[in-house]
């Protein structure tokens, strides 16, 4: 299902270099057309290689103008169909239009923190390389380790050791 | 000097470490690396350079760029490491690495505990057994919160933003300076005095015409897996719509091969049985709404075809059969015509209803409706075209074309050290043993958790071999503990200077030569895309998944070849491999496609070559050699392993024995006859 920019709503993340979708596509699908010469609308984004879309939606949902969408694959799915979500800090809604017109809303939380606020060693111990080649992380093997998630195993199961 | 197209700007870089990908297991390494580097600076004076390079942007890159409704590996404190091997081992038809299984098992919920504290919302099961998302507040599972499983080893999740909460955290660990997105690495270097040592890697800008050569002691590479070897089901738009993402090019496969890393089991295939045209997940559907597959006329083929497990003792026997054999007693009722194959829905939903309140009713909707949209929005595209709704409409299921994969249920990769206290052998005990190549390392352990067989060169995620059933969580664990290998490399290495084997001149030449072919010859014929001189990495992707579909068991023959097909297609692919010189690349996109082809077929290639190796069908139900339609346990209970040479273009393929470390017995039934 190639995603689709809307003439109407792109407007080329404002004359930057690099727009969203394309800094965002991972499959390096969405091109911004500088003049035109490509599609005839100068400034906006368009998917290069609609073949090619694996539908992760990553420029569905980081349009900060919401001009992409997706139309379901043409040589699979009938006509008709519409899935967009609008995705927020800590959740994201997704609206969901059946062919024939049956509608469903969704909302579900995606993150549990603040954009921007993790701390990655924040309240973590050091490393030591005196435990580099023993098992674990820095995060420690004893009694778990301070995120409590290393596993010993019960020794009785090694046949051979 | 500003490079242009077709004359490169050569930007030359010397590190320690470098990370070779932005996905869950580079993550991982990059969040781990710098406590240690931090760790050689205080007690060592060591100032580690540290790299990490990415062909897509880290927040949306690798397999869980979509994001993910569950979290496939979590082994909590109800089980034991050695459980989780022995699932591995069965689930691979009993040949995999118990070291690596085990080592990964133990790690891995320290990962998953790092992402429910960075933000990862996890559902929690409250006392009274009822289910919530992770938004609620109930306890984290490191103080004692219950996961919903959805299966032994899976726990749900509202995992949307899971990719884009773990590179937050690695992006803040590296720092933005150590990070650079859009440089596709596409070659590896060996070192000029050591040919079995790394020295360096090479690739380039896919946004600026630069080529980036970097000199480095210690290279992660995890690249992915290799999705679109194989003609996939749909050839239109919807080639796109594979299972596994389409960007895994088999890069590290391709790569490792290369530089003389050696290969295992790469006969191995991953062939997914999933809702049809979408690929949407079913874990959830089996284990969470408990809906069953039927056949057309609505037989439990599971249950009608049983009998057919015990063709293949003890793996048919386990309590949960092997991926593989799930599929052969679907494809049973496929070529017998009883198709279309429905997950039943209908049925489930409706017994679900009898005990639930009309509120449970519509949380239970919303949760299957996140399964899709969580990791595949594709699949809901299909059910709003089709007006299929779960509750009133069956959904076809279908197995997909095949992919190769190291981190979900395959185990095809790179061989590598493992650890050293759970009883691994070191010595090589196989009757076969004089045919491993005198260079490569005996036993399963050569120093440095996760080395390659080439030295200095590490892997994780879809690279390791042998292994399996990491996922998303176990990808990242494994590129924790590379971390902590390359640190100590680095440490012991300390004087090494990497000197690349091939002038910097002639490496931009070879990874330009696509370029340099279009402006030669682009005016020779009118037709952009038709010229005799060349071949555009389009149509060398369409002839691949056209010899790979007909001649090494795809979707065409029901996943079925023999040793004539198999010869067919050396042949063609040899031919292939020729006419690869020959890709054109019109602009930096079509460059990045040229190699990623590349990637593509030099995999492929691997995967014919160990499947002509083996002679037995190991995998029933993935791919069948009609000649040697059995498994043998007697001869072929063993690894299939290989070593590429980069000059005479050959495969060399061998075996290494296979040993237990923990107990399988305990897996299986009394065989039923």
């Amino acid at each position: 299902m190639p995603t689709y920019v809307r003439t109407d709503k792109c407007d080329g993340c404002k004359g930057q270099d690099k727009t969203a979708c394309m800094y965002i596509c991972p499959h390096d699908l969405m091109k911004l057309d500088k003049d035109g010469s490509e599609t005839g609308h100068a400034m906006r984004a368009f998917n290069q290689e609609p073949e090619q879309c694996w539908e992760c939606y990553s420029c569905v949902k980081i349009c900060p103008q919401q001009a992409i969408e997706a139309r379901h694959y043409a040589d699979v799915v009938p006509l008709g169909g519409m899935v967009q979500p609008l995705r927020g800090s800590d959740s994201i809604m997704w609206t969901i239009k059946f062919r024939n017109g049956t509608l469903k809303r969704f909302k579900f939380p995606i993150r549990t923190t603040p954009e921007g606020s993790i701390d990655p060693y924040g309240g973590k111990p050091t490393a030591s390389l005196a435990n580099i080649t023993a098992t674990g992380f820095f995060t420690g093997s004893a009694d778990g380790g301070i995120t409590k998630g290393y596993r010993a195993g019960n020794p009785a199961e090694l046949i051979r050791k | 000097m500003a490079g242009e197209f077709g004359n490169p700007e050569v930007v030359q870089e010397e590190v320690d470490i470098l990370l070779i990908g932005g996905g869950m297991a580079c993550c991982g390494a990059g969040y781990e690396v710098m406590r240690w580097a931090d760790a050689a600076k205080a007690e060592l004076g060591m100032d580690l350079k540290i790299k990490l390079v990415d062909k897509a942007a880290m927040d949306r890159s690798g397999a869980v760029a979509q994001g993910l409704s569950a979290i496939n590996t979590y082994i909590g404190t109800e089980q034991d490491p050695a459980d989780y091997a022995r699932m591995v081992s069965n689930d691979l038809m009993g040949i995999t690495r118990d070291d690596l299984a085990y080592d990964l098992g133990r790690h891995v919920d320290d990962s998953v505990h790092l992402f429910e504290e960075w933000g990862l919302p996890i559902w929690k099961t409250d006392e009274n057994g009822e289910r919530h998302d992770g938004s609620q507040g109930l306890p984290a599972l490191k103080d004692g919160g219950k996961p919903v499983r959805s299966g032994k080893w899976q726990i749900m999740i509202n995992g949307e933003s899971y990719k884009w909460i773990v590179a937050e955290a690695t992006k803040k660990a590296l720092g933005m300076d150590r990070i650079q997105e859009r440089i596709f690495i596409v070659k590896l270097v060996n070192d000029k005095n050591d040919p079995n040592r790394i020295a360096g890697a090479v690739g380039f800008s896919t946004r600026d015409h630069k080529v980036f050569v970097y000199k480095a002691k210690a290279i992660l590479l995890a690249a992915g897996g290799c999705v679109n070897i194989f003609r996939p089901r749909s050839v239109g738009e919807g080639t796109g719509r594979a299972w596994y993402p389409v960007w895994n090019a088999g890069s590290t496969y391709a790569m490792a091969a290369e530089a003389g890393a050696e290969l295992t089991m790469m006969e191995n295939r991953f062939v997914p049985a999933r809702f049809k045209d979408g690929y949407g997940p079913v874990g959830a559907w089996f284990l969470l709404f408990k809906a069953q597959a039927v056949n057309a006329n609505g037989e439990v083929y599971m249950q009608k075809n049983k009998e057919l497990l015990n063709d293949y003792p003890p793996y048919g026997q386990a309590a949960v059969p092997a991926s593989c054999l799930r599929n052969h007693l679907m494809l049973k009722e496929m070529k017998e015509g009883r198709g279309p194959i429905y997950m039943d829905t209908v049925t489930a939903l409706a017994k679900l209803r009898e005990t639930l309140t009309p509120r449970e009713v519509k949380h239970l909707e919303a949760e299957a409706w996140e399964d899709f949209l969580d990791m595949c929005v594709g699949q809901c595209g299909i059910w709003v075209g089709e007006n299929i709704e779960p509750e009133k409409k069956n959904s076809e299921l279908m197995p997909t074309e095949p992919y190769l994969l190291g981190s979900h249920s395959g185990c095809c990769g790179i061989w590598v050290s493992g650890p050293t206290d759970l009883g691994a052998p070191t010595d090589e005990t196989h009757a076969d043993k004089d045919k491993i190549p005198a260079h490569l390392p005996k036993g399963w352990s050569w120093g440095y958790r996760s080395m390659t067989t080439v030295k200095g060169l590490f892997t994780a995620g879809d690279g390791v071999g042998a292994s399996g059933h990491k996922f998303s969580s176990g990808s990242h664990a494994e590129g924790r503990m590379c971390a902590k290998s390359m640190v100590k490399y680095c440490i012991d290495n300390k004087d090494l200077k990497p000197e690349l084997d091939t002038p910097v001149e002639q490496l931009v030449e070879e990874i330009y030569k696509p370029v340099r072919t279009f402006l030669e010859f682009k005016d020779y014929t009118t037709a952009i895309d038709v010229n005799p001189n060349y071949i555009t990495p389009k149509m060398l992707q369409f002839r691949l998944q056209k010899i790979m579909d007909e001649y090494v068991a795809g979707v065409a023959t029901y996943y079925t070849t023999n040793d004539k097909m198999l010869a067919v297609a050396e042949d063609k692919l040899n031919m292939l491999k020729e006419d690869a010189e020959k890709m054109r690349a019109k602009d930096l996109h079509e460059l990045l496609r040229a190699w990623e082809n590349y990637h593509r077929i030099l995999t492929a290639e691997a995967h014919m070559k160990h499947i002509q190796f083996r002679q037995e069908s190991r995998y029933p139900g993935f791919y069948y050699r009609a000649d040697k339609n059995f498994v043998d346990e007697e001869n072929w209970h063993c690894f299939v392993n290989s070593v590429y040479d980069k000059n005479s273009k050959q495969w060399n393929c061998f075996k290494r024995a296979h040993v237990d470390l923990v107990d399988k017995s305990k897996l299986f039934k009394p065989a039923a006859h």
